[in-house]
């Protein structure tokens, strides 16, 4: 059978499991909606946020990122994992016992403000906003390139799949959803990746693979091989990377501390029944990621030795249908500048023929390797699940933050629990509607506002949230004049060296602030932030004692109880 | 010992494991995958730089298994104190 029935038989089968799902779970109040009734069990939970925070990137684009860039792709490997670790450690348990059911909901109440509130809430909207336009794009592109549609088309049906489930389920339904698309993603993330690396090196995890010899009897190890193509090419060494120590220092801490104040991550542990199911749950999560994740730098090196082996100095005419294929697309171009029709792919801009896009290596690794067509079919229905999965927990983000953040207590607090739970479906509907529009019309900043969207996390919400819980002393002045100030700070370095604004043109590396990169700038603006929070603080009054009690409260697990309305 | 006193112990206890706990995460990723990366690339495990390893692999498991050491020390501390729930 060819690729593209087998993928309309696959991607049918798992969104009708999806759906089905979906109809199984719906939500039948807010809690229901908000936080899944608060009585997800801690493993079901794990899978849940490890499909949340698994995205289209981190499925699609994140192996090929460190295909391209060798070392210096642990800034994304490190980042995200050790974030968690500041979540389960730090935030988790302590947010799980506060109990509402938003970020917002916890700077307002612990900073006994509006404005720390609504500024919290802005935040959250714009990094979400940002992240869930590319899940959109991601779907329209996976579709494309299997089902033979166009890219619009490919988010349409995106669209109309992940309306369906996430306005009639809201978390509940999400969180079983996401349950099973963890199960297909990571399935179908590994299969190629055993493949690979058997016909590589002949060892069955990739994990080893990547550390083992190169199955061809040179005896030969595959990142020496790796990097003794790459001098003899030009390209930087694979094991050693390009950018300086500072920059990979300050761009791995901005991630982690971003990927702990992503307020679609923090709700999830607002699902389960107590603090210790929250921090048993932050577990689980990151060892289901950890699989992802450590295979992913595995399949980086597989797929740049298999493609420099393919493509390099060979005939033009004799290219493999893979080539072609993508070709049409547009991801893959060739230049034949000497005219001699071989591909020369060089690290030499000038005399390079070969341009790939690198959100392809995982899409194209299991066709360049030769792989059967239902494992292909596969991978297009785990980068369809890792996409539809995170867009899903973000929509429910956006909808909680108008029907409940917005609306319940900004606008109209008499609203009852069923007119709530309207509106909450309301706003998913008009985020699908606003998410779609981004999908199909993706501004042209997108790769910056993802940086944006890290570092404003980094630099507003997770000091804030983390100071609330380790400082009793820190209060409304200290804590809203530092997130200010912190945003500020991230928002001009980043029109300034990222996208050029107020200045004639971008700025080259060279004049970086103590050479540090726009993506890992989140880390001075969090410094930024705690240095002017806890200097404002000291100088005026403590929070009130009803704050320091909730503080006191926190910070002991027991009384937990589910997560009440107010 | 009164109550109020018997949890601040706790609260000191709970600050004692994360210092543990972070330094050991701090020392594995910014520490042997970044900062001395070059110095541990000297080492070499199989076909793996050590400090290479660290960066792409090593740090990960590190990261898991400090999670659920802290969930068993947390859980036992909880007990002690009497804070468990149910």
């Amino acid at each position: 059978m060819d690729i593209q029935i087998w993928t309309y038989i696959i991607v049918g089968l798992t969104f009708a499991l999806y759906i089905g799902i979906a109809i199984w779970s719906r939500a039948g109040s807010t809690k229901d909606f908000y936080v899944a009734g608060g009585g997800v069990s801690p493993l079901a939970n794990g899978m849940a946020t490890a499909a949340d925070w698994m995205s289209a990137a981190s499925f699609i684009s994140m192996a090929g990122i460190i295909s391209f860039a060798g070392y210096d792709g642990a800034v994304y490997l490190m980042g995200s994992t050790g974030g968690y670790v500041l979540l389960a450690l730090l935030l988790a348990p302590y947010l799980r016992k506060f109990g509402k059911f938003t970020v917002p909901d916890f700077i307002g109440d612990r900073y006994y403000s509006t404005m720390a509130s609504t500024v919290s809430e802005i935040c959250a909207m714009l990094v979400t906003f940002t992240y869930v336009a590319g899940q959109m794009r991601g779907v329209g592109v996976v579709f494309a390139r299997f089902l033979e549609v166009d890219v619009n088309t490919g988010v349409y049906i995106g669209m109309a799949i992940v309306f369906f489930y996430a306005v009639l389920g809201g978390m509940k339904g999400i969180t079983y959803t996401q349950v099973a698309q963890y199960c297909v993603l990571i399935f179908a993330y590994m299969v190629p990746a055993f493949f690979i690396s058997i016909q590589l090196t002949g060892h069955f995890f990739p994990q080893l693979g990547f550390g083992a010899t190169v199955d061809d009897g040179s005896g030969v190890y595959l990142l020496d091989k790796l990097d003794q193509l790459h001098n003899e090419l030009g390209f930087a060494e694979y094991t050693s990377g390009s950018k300086s120590t500072i920059d990979v220092f300050a761009i791995t801490f901005a991630l982690m501390a971003g990927t702990a104040g992503l307020p679609h991550v923090i709700v999830r542990f607002f699902t389960v029944p107590k603090v210790r199911d929250a921090r048993k749950s932050a577990g689980y999560a990151l060892a289901l990621i950890a699989i992802l994740y450590t295979t992913a730098p595995a399949i980086g090196a597989f797929a740049r030795t298999n493609l420099i082996n393919t493509v390099s100095n060979k005939e033009y005419a004799s290219v493999p249908e893979w080539f072609t294929n993508w070709e049409t697309t547009g991801l893959i171009s060739f230049n034949d500048k000497n005219g001699d029709g071989k591909i020369q792919y060089v690290g030499d801009t000038e005399k390079n023929e070969l341009t790939i896009d690198r959100d392809i290596m995982v899409l194209a690794n299991p066709e360049i390797a030769n792989l059967p067509n239902w494992v292909i079919a596969l991978v297009a229905a785990g980068g369809l699940a890792a996409a539809l999965s995170t867009a899903a927990g973000l929509l429910l983000v956006i909808s909680a933050s108008l029907s409940h953040d917005l609306i319940k207590k900004q606008i109209k607090p008499d609203l009852t629990e069923k007119q709530e739970l309207i509106w909450a479906r309301i706003g998913a509907a008009v985020a699908v509607i606003v998410a779609g529009y981004f999908g199909i019309n993706p501004p042209g900043f997108v790769a910056a506002t993802v940086a944006l969207a890290f570092g404003l996390a980094a630099a507003s919400f997770f000091p804030a949230i983390i100071m609330g819980i380790f400082d009793k002393r820190m209060n409304r002045e200290g804590a809203v004049s530092g997130m200010i100030v912190g945003i500020t700070v991230m928002f001009i370095y980043m029109s300034v060296y990222k996208l050029g604004w107020f200045v004639e043109a971008v700025p080259p590396s060279s004049e970086w602030w103590f050479g540090i990169s726009p993506e890992g700038f989140g880390t001075i603006a969090m410094i930024v932030n705690i240095v002017v929070s806890v200097v404002v603080s000291r100088a005026t009054a403590p929070p009130p004692q009803e704050v320091q009690d909730i503080v006191e409260d926190i910070r002991l697990p027991k009384g937990a109880g589910a997560a009440i309305d107010h | 010992m009164s109550n109020d006193n018997k949890m601040k112990e706790y609260w000191k206890k709970n600050l004692r494991y994360l210092t543990i706990l972070l330094t050991i995460w701090f020392l594995v990723s910014f520490g042997f995958g970044i900062l001395f990366v070059d110095t541990l690339d000297t080492i070499r495990i199989g076909g793996f730089k050590l400090g290479f390893w660290f960066a792409q692999q090593g740090s990960i498991y590190v990261f898991v298994a400090l999670i659920f050491v802290y969930v068993k020390w947390m859980n036992d501390l909880d007990k002690e104190y009497d804070v468990h729930e149910d």
